[in-house]
């Protein structure tokens, strides 16, 4: 139900741009960060483990499509299902030592995976084009339908968000998500009730980095260029930054994150010099005055205000 | 049911269990009794894998439980209700339920787990009128009966119950203990561990004493209840004359 609303909504939305090409891709970006944000979300949010270096997937994705369609001269179709497979046998690969580290330590190990995938995009020049990044990537199109117009690709990537957002509200109202939401509260009780919990937290890491992937893909055929620039540390933390504005552990949360993080510089660039500045004291607002996030302070002052109308009708 | 022989266990350096034998019957309920320290604790952690490194043997139907996870002890039949009961405050009373079935619905057991969350929720009637309210909210003694539903949900043939008496006003440990009693009715096999040795006693078959890592008691219920040293000991019965002499 909620989902044929969003998906009428994305496509009047759509509808309503014709056109207007800056909203359109500025909207594709929303999307593409979405589906970052959704998959963190999953990691951090459910399964409460911190992951900075969540970009590196985001990386892998874009990096191993580019390589695949520019150098072998793929079709992005084919190539699509070994970004998928290749970040989510790296993030197992990674995941089986590391997920045994907890709070900041696994923050400290995902950090350094992170930083080692930059140096590797950056340095590993045949492959990845080095700093100069990977020119003539080849843009999406399916039985001849061209889907690099502003609008066909809007909907391509909404429709990759609808469907992790489907896939990911039917994962958490289960036996998984359940099991997730107890191991972050406490491994050992999750574990008392017979929850694996290092496979549970290897499985979410695993999910989380293939739909990372799927938006490096979604980026990569989207502006046709990538470089090591978009895949930093601080691209990790600007993940990190929407689970936690939009509020963790709610799907809902990561759609509200994502599209505040990505708006907010546009409409902040009148100030010019200041910009910083006021970007980084709106982020402290916001915690301050909404400590659970967007969607929970949201939720929170509605819910207030109805109290309140319904006591002066009382009255 | 349970046959734990020469069971050392450790505690980082430190050996906290050294050398236990117990032994609990089908249909039977026993108490392990021992102050702070004694050991109890690290004697349910032992069986139910939370800890490792122990020597000595574990059996449970016949077969060793040594090197075994807890998840697959839980799928042998063993489920623990844990000291401080540890359930999930942020998640809803039927999600906390619904945790405690995670193996079987994997097994894809949805008709027995629906069945079974009926019986639960009839057995604490409390827990049904709460059922969509967080589970932090509840008071204590709803959170022990939680915590002991949610163990029951995943139809163990063997139910740990540590400390289950801990931080709850008398009235509800009573109700709590009535329950087991009418658990063990149904056929199941329960051992319980308490510091509360009154109340353990009063309910159990069999009880026995543990001390500083050694087991220096066993034996009737009745008969510890009787005993000279436990009733020095755990139940503080020359104290409270002593205490009443002079007030």
């Amino acid at each position: 139900m909620v989902f044929t609303l969003f998906a009428a909504v994305i496509i009047c939305t759509g509808a309503a741009l014709e056109g207007d090409y800056y909203h359109e891709q500025l909207l594709t970006f929303i999307g593409i960060f979405t589906l970052l944000a959704v998959g963190l979300n999953m990691l951090m949010g459910y399964a409460g483990q911190i992951s900075l270096g969540h970009a590196a997937f985001y990386g892998i994705g874009a990096y191993t499509t580019g390589a695949l369609t520019v150098h072998l001269q793929w079709s992005p179709w084919a190539s699509l299902p070994c970004a998928l497979i290749m970040a989510g046998v790296i993030a197992y690969i990674v995941g089986k030592p590391t997920l045994k580290l907890s709070g900041y330590y696994l923050g400290m190990g995902t950090l350094g995976f992170g930083m080692i995938m930059h140096v590797l995009f950056r340095e590993w020049t045949t492959i990845t084009g080095g700093p100069n990044g990977l020119v003539g990537i080849p843009s999406l199109s399916l039985w001849g339908l061209d889907l690099s117009t502003g609008r066909n690709y809007l909907y391509v990537v909404w429709g990759c968000v609808l469907l992790t957002f489907f896939i990911c509200d039917r994962l958490v109202n289960s036996r998984v998500g359940r099991a997730l939401r107890a191991i972050h509260y406490s491994e050992q009780a999750a574990s008392a009730v017979g929850v694996d919990t290092a496979k549970a937290k290897l499985q979410v890491f695993v999910f989380s980095a293939v739909v990372a992937a799927l938006a490096g893909f979604l980026y990569a055929h989207m502006v046709m260029f990538i470089s090591p620039g978009t895949f930093t540390f601080l691209a990790s933390v600007k993940l990190v930054a929407m689970v936690v504005i939009g509020g963790m552990a709610s799907i809902w949360g990561a759609l509200l994150g994502a599209t505040f993080l990505t708006l907010l510089p546009e409409h902040l660039s009148v100030f010019a010099d200041y910009e910083m500045i006021i970007y980084g004291g709106i982020l402290m607002g916001v915690m301050i005055f909404l400590p659970q996030g967007l969607t929970r302070g949201v939720l929170d002052i509605y819910e207030k205000f109805r109290a309140k109308r319904k006591g002066t009708v009382e009255d | 049911m349970l046959q734990i022989r020469n069971l050392k266990c450790y505690y980082g350096g430190i050996r906290a269990l050294s050398g236990v034998s117990l032994s609990v019957s089908r249909g039977e309920l026993v108490a392990l009794i021992g102050a702070n320290g004694a050991g109890k604790s690290t004697l349910l952690q032992a069986i139910c894998g939370l800890s490792s490194s122990w020597e000595g043997e574990i059996l449970f139907d016949g077969k060793s439980l040594a090197g075994l996870k807890p998840p697959a002890i839980v799928a042998r039949g063993v489920s623990m209700v844990p000291e401080g009961r540890l359930i999930f405050p942020p998640l809803s009373v039927l999600d906390n339920l619904k945790l405690g079935a995670y193996l079987r619905y994997r097994q894809r057991d949805h008709v027995g787990v629906s069945q079974d969350l009926e019986k639960i929720l009839d057995l604490f009637p409390v827990l049904r009128e709460r059922s969509k309210q967080n589970a932090g909210t509840l008071s204590g003694g709803e959170q022990q009966m939680l915590a002991v539903g949610r163990s029951l949900m995943a139809n163990p043939k063997f139910l740990l119950l540590d400390e289950p008496s801990m931080g709850l006003a008398p009235l509800v440990v009573r109700k709590i203990f009535d329950t087991l009693v009418q658990l063990r009715e149904t056929g199941l096999t329960i051992l319980i561990v308490e510091q509360n040795a009154q109340a353990a006693l009063e309910i159990a078959d069999r009880g026995y004493v543990l001390e500083t890592g050694r087991m220096v008691l066993a034996g009737e219920a009745s008969q510890l209840l009787a005993d000279k040293e436990v009733k020095r000991a755990y139940l503080g019965k020359d104290y409270s004359k002593f205490y009443e002499g002079r007030g």
